[in-house]
């Protein structure tokens, strides 16, 4: 029976505290179920005091004497008490000092149901915009596998940002390239899923999209390959959880324009504050609002009209 | 209420009469050679400096001497992390002198490749870890270390500013319910830049470091009195040291806004003459300056 996601993260973290002298850290990791049941109970666990800042300290602490520690964030939003010891520390050290101080952190997102103002973000682009960091969004067991082989054969930290709605995922997800396509869509972390469910009800309309899944976000890795398919539609859009603007989205789309000089926009979380009402979220583009900016985007694009870029 | 005008009473702050004699001649004068080691080398520092030589920013350490010379007498470290005002501390405890010079002159063959500057020293013969430059972290940074492997003895410096970094006493505590062994030491000096303690907070350091479990004494920078706490307290770590001394010139930089509240260097010469050894300390003096003066000139010439 194949794994899922999160008997992946766990078995991953088990092999690594027990068999590699590994070290896992975070808060409250026992409680409420083991964090979506991904944290091993094993030796090697370190509850960490409700002190978000020192706690990553520690840990970073820890990976100076070569202990590779998971440092587990349950929520992504928390990320801005945490941050100063992996941008300013874990990041420089191998610039610095010549030694690299690898932490693997593990930043949870988790939307919808009232998590609110700080429980519901989906953060991974400010550690894209800082250097020393590695900066990936597996939502598949063979993705998070591929992630931590990286870690493990380099020395930098690493951001890992993941999704609680993907953790039940088994399957693999391969790119759709198909002949004569409309648009391109670049889709990053929980917006892949949504991404899919709306491919599916454009294609209803006659409306052909090629979808190509984005891992890896820092470095960057944009292959001939996944560019091809933008060549040949000649229209892109990149869908990402995280903020649209100074975002993941908006970055990857003008890196995407640039290299190949065909339209690319950008489509993530909006500009405001969350609330805790159902009708106060902000979350991952669901599909139906991705149907409505491809369908225009297509429109636009066929009707030779000057893209607006304020959905 | 400490301020700069009455502070020059904390000089015999914890004195204990008669505790320079329970230490060897050869102890002291050890301790003495590293006081005047880091004296006479930052003196070139600042000939360095003021001739445009250094160009980044510098953090002296005159003054303060006697605390890492007297911890590094008694407290043999595997890890040491220190923060902006290290080169007492990366020198008391056997840094190599001449890539400090060349780090300081931004040399590639600088002991962090001129990437780390005066703040950011490292040397991982004696196990010191580079410091980037955000006070206090590297409290926590020692705390992990000492959690990451716990077979080995670590020494954390900070000063009384950092002490008020949220994340130093939460570390500190961390430290404690998990018997860590680490050895903190405060180089309290009363001033965050230019801004006295009274301005800053109305707790006592020491006090809040007893209340969180924390073996702690406050005491001034007497090197006979550090030595003997040291000796004390390294057995049952971790533990916390609070020195109160003097930095004589400005937080960056070569000034001096006005005399500084004692000199423990001089104090301690005195002793010495006091004792007998004035012909001792006189050689030592002479060697520590001659060393690096040839020292600072041979990699100077290199430019």
């Amino acid at each position: 029976m194949e794994k899922t996601l999160r008997e992946t993260i766990r078995e991953i973290s088990r092999k690594h505290l027990t068999e590699n002298n590994g070290i896992l850290m975070g808060q409250c990791l026992s409680a409420v179920g083991w964090v979506d049941n991904t944290v091993p109970d094993c030796a090697g666990t370190v509850e960490l005091p409700m002190t978000d800042v020192a706690g990553a300290g520690i840990a970073t602490g820890t990976a100076i004497t070569g202990r590779r520690p998971i440092f587990v964030i349950r929520f992504q939003d928390f990320i801005f008490l945490n941050s100063s010891f992996f941008i300013n520390y874990a990041a420089k050290a191998k610039y610095l000092f010549g030694k690299g101080v690898p932490v693997f952190i593990r930043l949870l997102a988790k939307e919808g149901k009232g998590t609110g103002p700080v429980h519901s973000g989906v953060l991974h682009s400010i550690f894209m915009h800082m250097p020393g960091f590695k900066v990936c969004a597996p939502m598949t067991p063979g993705e998070y596998e591929e992630a931590w082989k990286v870690f493990m054969e380099n020395d930098e930290p690493m951001l890992v940002s993941e999704h609680r709605g993907s953790f039940g995922q088994k399957e693999e997800l391969a790119n759709i390239i198909i002949p004569d396509a409309d648009i391109t869509i670049y889709a990053i972390s929980m917006a892949r899923f949504s991404v899919l469910e709306a491919v599916k009800s454009l294609e209803k309309e006659g409306i052909k999209c090629n979808v190509i899944h984005l891992f890896w976000l820092k470095p960057l890795a944009l292959s001939e390959q996944m560019m091809d398919p933008l060549r040949q539609s000649q229209l892109g859009l990149v869908v990402d959880p995280d903020f649209e603007i100074a975002g993941a989205s908006q970055s990857v789309a003008y890196e995407l324009m640039t290299r190949t000089g065909f339209s690319v926009r950008a489509l993530g979380a909006e500009d405001r504050s969350v609330g805790t009402a159902e009708n106060q979220e902000n979350t991952t583009p669901k599909p139906d609002k991705i149907v409505k900016v491809i369908k225009e985007l297509v429109r636009q694009k066929y009707e030779k009209k000057s893209i607006n870029y304020h959905w | 209420m400490e301020t700069k005008a009455n502070r020059a009473n904390l000089k015999n702050l914890g004195d204990i009469p008669g505790l320079s004699d329970s230490l060897s001649p050869e102890k002291r004068l050890e301790i003495f050679r590293k006081m005047c080691l880091v004296r006479s080398f930052e003196k070139e520092v600042i000939k360095a400096y003021d001739a445009g030589s250094i160009k980044c920013p510098i953090y002296l350490s005159i003054g303060q001497e006697a605390v890492s010379a007297a911890v590094s007498a008694f407290f043999p470290s595997d890890l040491i992390f220190a923060q902006h005002r290290c080169h007492s501390v990366y020198l008391a405890f056997g840094g190599d002198q001449g890539k400090l010079i060349d780090e300081l002159l931004g040399r590639e063959s600088g002991c962090s490749r001129g990437r780390g500057g005066s703040p950011g020293l490292q040397d991982e013969k004696i196990g010191m870890i580079g410091h980037h430059g955000l006070i206090g972290e590297n409290v926590p940074l020692a705390v992990g270390a000492a959690l990451g492997d716990k077979s080995k003895k670590v020494a954390c410096f900070f000063g009384d500013g950092a002490a008020e970094e949220d994340y130093v006493f939460t570390s500190m505590g961390f430290a404690v319910t998990h018997k860590l062994p680490v050895f903190f030491v405060c180089e309290d000096n009363n001033l965050a830049v230019l801004t006295e303690k009274a301005e800053r907070r109305s707790w006592d350091l020491v006090a809040a470091a007893k209340a969180i479990g924390l073996p702690a004494v406050d005491i001034s920078d007497d090197p006979w009195l550090i030595s003997y706490h040291v000796k004390q307290l390294a057995s049952n770590l971790p533990a916390f040291i609070n020195c109160r001394t003097s930095r004589h010139h400005w937080h960056t930089g070569t000034g001096v806004d006005s005399a500084p509240e004692w000199d423990r260097l001089e104090i301690v010469k005195e002793q010495f003459l006091a004792a007998g050894l004035g012909k001792e300390i006189e050689e030592i003096e002479n060697q520590t300056k001659e060393s690096a003066d040839q020292l600072w000139r041979k990699h100077l010439e290199k430019q």
